[in-house]
């Protein structure tokens, strides 16, 4: 009886290390993970382009929300596209990701660094629009390239 | 049996003749219209270019500068490999060494100035709608950008598509050579964003199914279709609830301004140049090109 209630602790222990150390070693779904983070890019750029537009009152803390999004989504984004998640789960990656991946990390580094730069220029709401124009150019021209449509 | 051999002759004379007299690029009367008289209007020439995308496909790849036509993209596509040419202004390796009338017989004819016809990936399919006036002050236009030299090296296409005098027959099936009719009952800002989509925008040459002749399917324009340039599919834009049914005619002109769709997706791959473009149109001019795509019927897409 010992025996198996330390046999059952033993393996839950092995199944929480395992739980535990799931999602920082390799992500367990990356084309899902990549996918939410897009979306809250999406989001960040959608609260950032009504407030450049006058569509909504200029905050600064929601401006500098919206660039520290960009820079966590940069910085994350290139460990998302194992050679594993070229297809499946609807995603629209192009194959061109996985036969360039140096300029694929390179457009991640160059987004990330225009998103610190802009939040470093960005003091009021004139400095904002100049500096959120410049980071939203990244969008297009890295889909241009990486992304597929469907 | 010498009768047999005589008749067989005769049959195959006139089958070849035959087949030259459809092909006959001559036979195509499209852009041999005259030139309007008058001044070119060198701003109205951008506003025409930025709508044709002239950009998108005759830009030099490799280099920033969208200005410089030198030509060189590789298209691929279901027929072989088209090198794209090179239209800037340099007498010899671009257009800079031809007239107005040769300019317009290329665009809404598909024919060369000497007198060849021209793959409609090209999409002169669309441009023959254009009017003399815009082709007038688009040469013009041109005529002002910086000369880039180099010629482009031949398309790759295997037989039977090598053969250019064919695109006679694909002409007559898919061009009649009509300029853009307004429609009276329609407003203004409708009619006009109908000419920019039909004609020089020419939405319809990627975003509809083309058939096995490369015509595209008349009942399913702009219900989009496999990309013919890649990977993907290119959307369905009519107003179809899966397509642009629910978005509103300012989302519409906001993806044409910024590339951003109602949910901030911003818009990629061979879109991505097009926006580049379309940005640099008059906003007046992206709300009526929104007006005419909501009045599009809705068309399921292809399975």
């Amino acid at each position: 009886m010992k025996r198996l209630v330390l046999a059952c602790l033993a393996v839950a222990a092995g199944s929480a290390a395992v739980l535990a150390q799931a999602p920082a070693s390799s992500p367990s779904d990356p084309i899902a993970e990549r996918k939410a983070l897009m979306k809250s890019v999406g989001a960040a750029t959608g609260v950032a382009t009504r407030m450049a537009r006058g569509q909504a009152p200029f905050e600064l803390a929601k401006a500098q929300e919206a660039f520290k999004v960009f820079q966590d989504a940069a910085a994350k984004m290139p460990t998302l596209y194992p050679e594993t998640s070229k297809t499946g789960g609807d995603t629209s990656a192009s194959p061109k990701i996985w036969e360039d991946m140096a300029g694929f990390r390179a457009a991640f580094a160059k987004f990330g660094a225009d998103a610190a730069d802009a939040a470093a220029k960005t003091t009021d709401e004139a400095t904002f629009k100049t500096a959120f124009g410049q980071v939203s150019q990244n969008c297009g021209s890295c889909h241009q390239n990486y992304r597929v449509s469907r | 049996m010498k009768r047999l051999l005589a008749g067989i002759a005769i049959l195959g004379a006139l089958g070849v003749g035959g087949f030259l007299l459809l092909t006959s690029p001559a036979l195509q009367r499209a852009g041999t219209e005259p030139v309007p008289a008058g001044a070119p209007d060198l701003a109205n020439g951008e506003i025409v270019f930025n709508a044709g995308g002239c950009a998108s496909c005759h830009a030099s790849p490799g280099q920033d500068d969208r200005l410089r036509l030198g030509g060189g993209l590789a298209l691929t596509s279901p027929f072989g490999t088209f090198h794209v040419p090179n239209i800037s202004p340099h007498p010899a390796d671009g257009i800079g060494g031809w007239t107005a009338a040769q300019f317009q017989r290329a665009m809404r004819g598909g024919v060369s100035p000497d007198g060849r016809h021209y793959y409609p990936s090209f999409p002169y399919a669309s441009y023959q709608r254009m009017t003399g006036t815009d082709l007038r002050d688009l040469f013009a236009y041109i005529g002002t950008l910086p000369q880039v030299a180099g010629r482009i090296r031949d398309h790759e296409l295997p037989f039977p598509y090598s053969v250019r005098r064919g695109l006679g027959l694909w002409k007559l099936a898919f061009l009649d050579g009509r300029t853009f009719t307004p429609d009276p009952g329609r407003s203004a800002a409708w009619n006009r964003g109908a000419y920019l989509v039909e004609g020089p925008a020419h939405c319809a040459e990627c975003h509809s199914p083309r058939n096995p002749l490369g015509g595209i399917e008349a009942g399913r324009r702009f219900a989009g279709g496999p990309n013919p340039d890649g990977e993907g599919k290119v959307p369905n834009i009519t107003q179809h609830p899966d397509a642009l049914g629910a978005w509103s005619k300012e989302e519409i002109a906001e993806l044409l301004a910024t590339g951003f769709t109602p949910s901030y997706d911003s818009v990629g791959g061979s879109m991505a140049p097009v926006i580049r473009n379309t940005s640099r149109l008059p906003q007046a001019d992206r709300d009526a090109m929104a007006e005419y795509l909501k009045s599009l019927p809705a068309v399921p897409s292809a399975p």
